[in-house]
């Protein structure tokens, strides 16, 4: 059977900042919603329904807050789904509004995705004990640096490659208003001087915190068509997991994200995704993770990622641009980060990026990944529809 | 508007469910779900990396920490690894993005599994949590105290009285007797009031428990059961969240979701509802226009065991389970999220003839 093609025709965010004080959790959504639906040109009447994602409940303090939120995203009388993948939680939930339109179960699906950190506090949220269960390692740079050590021995990777993924995605963020960090007087040898946190990540290379929330308009073929603005196609999207702690698990290079990418450049016809692929917004919440993930998504060879970057391919001007936007580095409402990758590709392919626009993208990679490096969501969308 | 709809039949093959019971302390949310995936995979055959997509519901408020979801995947055995999905919903939501996710074609087969354990907490109290951050959930009022404003709301509507409300409960404990899952089982006095104008014959039972389904297409799905339970429609619709801007006597969204389902088509032989409070009943049944014809929660519904982020997921198995049998024709399934009936899943369930 065929699926229904899916278009992407609104994008909304708010700026991300480390305290919106001035709103409401509801007031936050309602304005990411509110300018994707703007956006796209469309109101809350022509929404079927709506899709929401959001890292833990415990990070708000909100127990399933779509019930609390269904007034504030014009829900009411509609379907309104809840999903929950951790730190993926943004693609995944762009992932199932996205189905909703391929299956042709509905028409035009409003999907968000937010966290407002400063209602609580993450790390505490992460910490909480579990008897018999190992704890997280005080928060989320505790458990990734031993895998980022691990991936420097395995590569021989130099120690600057992590400063300098920092550096660019810094300097990226700068050109996008939405971005939560704008450090203007950023310099690499700020971020190499910056105290160490977890060694080998220093206090530049680990993403803020941040409250916000991204939204975006799916539609199928006909509401593309009376869409205002370009569309951005899906091509392909896919979902992987994989278990969190087990004999053989490759923290450095999970299989779920290899298998992952490999179901999503399948559907959308990559062969060669380093040639293909104009863009890439991938989940960076530590600077290494650059490098590493190259590798796992099939841009660069096992232990070359590190390379990729050293050369300034990934650079805004270099040929595989990676965070344009200035990734999760400079901007993580932790729910939303997944999404706001997905919805920097959509951009990308749309020319609407703004001055982080990548000259001439037409097909983009969005990519998120949670828990312990073992749930995976990535999409691929492309300026023109999907040729199948 | 819907579009033209789905282009395939999806029916539930297999369920499975724990004994539902007050406490396990004894076990841990893994070790509660395991015995069911396992139950209901061997009912046909599957195994983990035969399945096409794996979704499922819960809580982290009640297990009291965030990222519970992730332990009971590793009890799936996620590995080689899955395509995977999880909401923060009952079970029965899960079932729903299952359900789409084979309507794209992407997947044959899917395993849904919703599970909760209200018992190391108190859940009326956790429940508080759903409520508006800012104005209301600092009030802490509790799930039953507004069960009951709900359903005093109903009787000074004319609409029940605590007699009728009585013989709810007791019909679905009754009729419980024949489930051997069931936590409250047979005759049980109604009890003092808990919030009146409920007793605690009125209120569900509090406790842990577990539910999985699988859900196959097309051949695919006559392959592995004998009398599949499709699918023929379903739908969820949400209200607004404030009590105090809507009727809480009626339940719009229940009507809407049935009339998307195609379930006011034609009659059905059987409804399992999500009621975890007797006057939740008497609300459904009259959104739904209920006759007295209808098999109304054989199982004995949530009012005998009402595992939370599982009990809505029961009800889709139950249903199912009762066409599998040949005991039904045709089953509504319903499933609720949210105080008073805030959001409320419907689905429509056939057998062939």
């Amino acid at each position: 059977m065929s699926k229904e093609p899916v278009a992407v025709v609104g994008v909304g965010q708010t700026k991300h900042v480390a305290a919106r004080h001035d709103v409401s959790i509801a007031g936050l959504v309602r304005e990411a919603a509110q300018r994707a639906l703007e956006d796209a040109e469309l109101t809350w009447a022509d929404i079927d329904a709506v899709v929401i994602g959001k890292a833990p409940d415990f990070f708000e303090g909100v127990m399933m807050p779509e019930l609390y939120l269904a007034d504030a995203l014009g829900a009411v009388g509609k379907p309104m789904l809840r999903v929950h993948t951790a730190g993926s939680v943004g693609g995944s939930t762009a992932l199932v509004a996205s189905n909703l339109v391929a299956a042709r179960v509905h028409r035009t699906v409003l999907t968000l995705a937010f966290e407002k950190q400063s209602e609580s506090n993450a790390m505490w949220g992460l910490s909480l004990p579990v008897p018999f269960t190992q704890p997280l390692l005080a928060g989320a740079g505790g458990f990734f640096a031993p895998h980022v050590r691990a991936y420097m021995r395995r590569t021989g990777a130099p120690d600057t490659v992590g400063s300098l993924v920092a550096y660019k995605d810094r300097r990226n963020a700068l050109k996008n208003p939405y971005a939560h960090l704008h450090e203007h007087d950023i310099t690499l040898e700020k971020v190499q001087a910056s105290p160490m946190l977890w060694d080998p990540i220093r206090y530049s290379e680990t993403c803020p915190s941040s409250d916000g929330a991204c939204a975006m308009v799916l539609t199928d073929r006909a509401g593309a068509a009376r869409s205002p603005r370009p569309a951005a196609w899906v091509h392909g999207g896919a979902m992987r997991s994989e278990p969190t702690l087990f004999a053989g698990k490759d923290f450095v290079s999970p299989q779920a994200g290899k298998d992952c990418a490999a179901d999503v450049y399948r559907q959308a016809g990559i062969a060669d995704p380093r040639r293909e692929i104009d863009a890439v917004e991938m989940y960076v919440p530590f600077s290494w993770y650059e490098p590493m993930w190259l590798e796992n998504l099939g841009f660069a060879a096992e232990g070359e990622g590190w390379k990729l970057t050293e050369a300034g391919v990934t650079e805004l001007d270099g040929d595989l641009p990676v965070n344009p936007s200035g990734g999760v580095l400079s901007t993580n409402p932790i729910g939303a980060s997944g999404m706001i990758r997905f919805a920097e590709a959509a951009l990308q392919v749309r020319g609407l990026a703004g001055e982080h626009q990548v000259a001439g993208a037409r097909k983009a990679l969005g990519h998120a990944y949670g828990g312990g490096s073992q749930f995976f969501a990535m999409w691929l969308v492309g300026a023109e529809p999907p040729a199948r | 508007m819907a579009p033209t709809g789905p282009g395939r039949d999806v029916a539930i093959v297999a369920f499975a469910q724990s004994d539902h019971r007050r406490r396990t302390d004894e076990l841990s949310e893994v070790e509660l779900l395991m015995p069911v995936l396992h139950q209901v995979l061997d009912a046909t055959g599957l195994k983990t990396s035969d399945i096409g997509f794996t979704c499922s519901g819960s809580s982290d408020y009640l297990a009291g920490r965030a990222f519970s979801f992730t332990m009971a995947l590793d009890g799936v055995g996620a590995w080689p690894p899955i395509s995977e999905s999880h909401v923060e919903m009952d079970g029965a939501w899960a079932l729903y993005e299952a359900w789409v996710k084979i309507l794209t074609g992407e997947a044959d087969t899917a395993l849904v599994y919703g599970y909760g354990k209200s018992s190391p907490g108190e859940v009326r109290d956790v429940l508080t949590r759903q409520l508006d951050p800012y104005y209301v959930a600092p009030l802490w009022p509790d799930s039953v105290s507004l069960a009951a404003l709900q359903a005093q709301a109903l009787i000074d509507a004319g609409d029940t009285d605590e007699t009728a409300l009585a013989s709810i409960a007791g019909r679905s404990r009754a009729a419980a007797t024949a489930n051997s899952h069931a936590q409250v089982r047979g005759s049980r006095a109604q009890g003092e009031y808990v919030v009146r104008p409920l007793r605690t014959g009125d209120c569900p039972p509090i406790g842990d428990g577990a539910a999985a389904v699988i859900l196959a297409a097309g051949d695919r799905a006559r392959d592995l059961c004998a009398r599949p339970a499709w699918i023929r429609g379903m739908d969820h619709r949400i209200e607004a969240h404030s009590l105090g801007v809507r009727d809480l006597t009626d339940s719009p969204s229940t009507r809407l979701a049935a009339e998307r389902a195609g379930f006011f088509e034609r009659p059905v032989d059987t409804a399992e509802l999500h009621a975890p409070f007797t006057s939740q009943e008497v609300v459904l049944r009259k959104a739904l226009r209920l006759g007295e014809d209808v098999s109304v929660n054989p199982s004995g519904g949530a009012l005998a065991a009402n595992p939370v982020m599982a009990a809505g997921l029961l009800r889709l198995g139950e249903a199912a389970a009762r066409i599998h049998r040949g005991d039904s024709d045709r089953a509504l399934a319903h499933a609720t999220s949210g105080p008073c009936l805030q959001q409320n899943l419907v689905a429509v369930l056939e057998g062939e003839s």
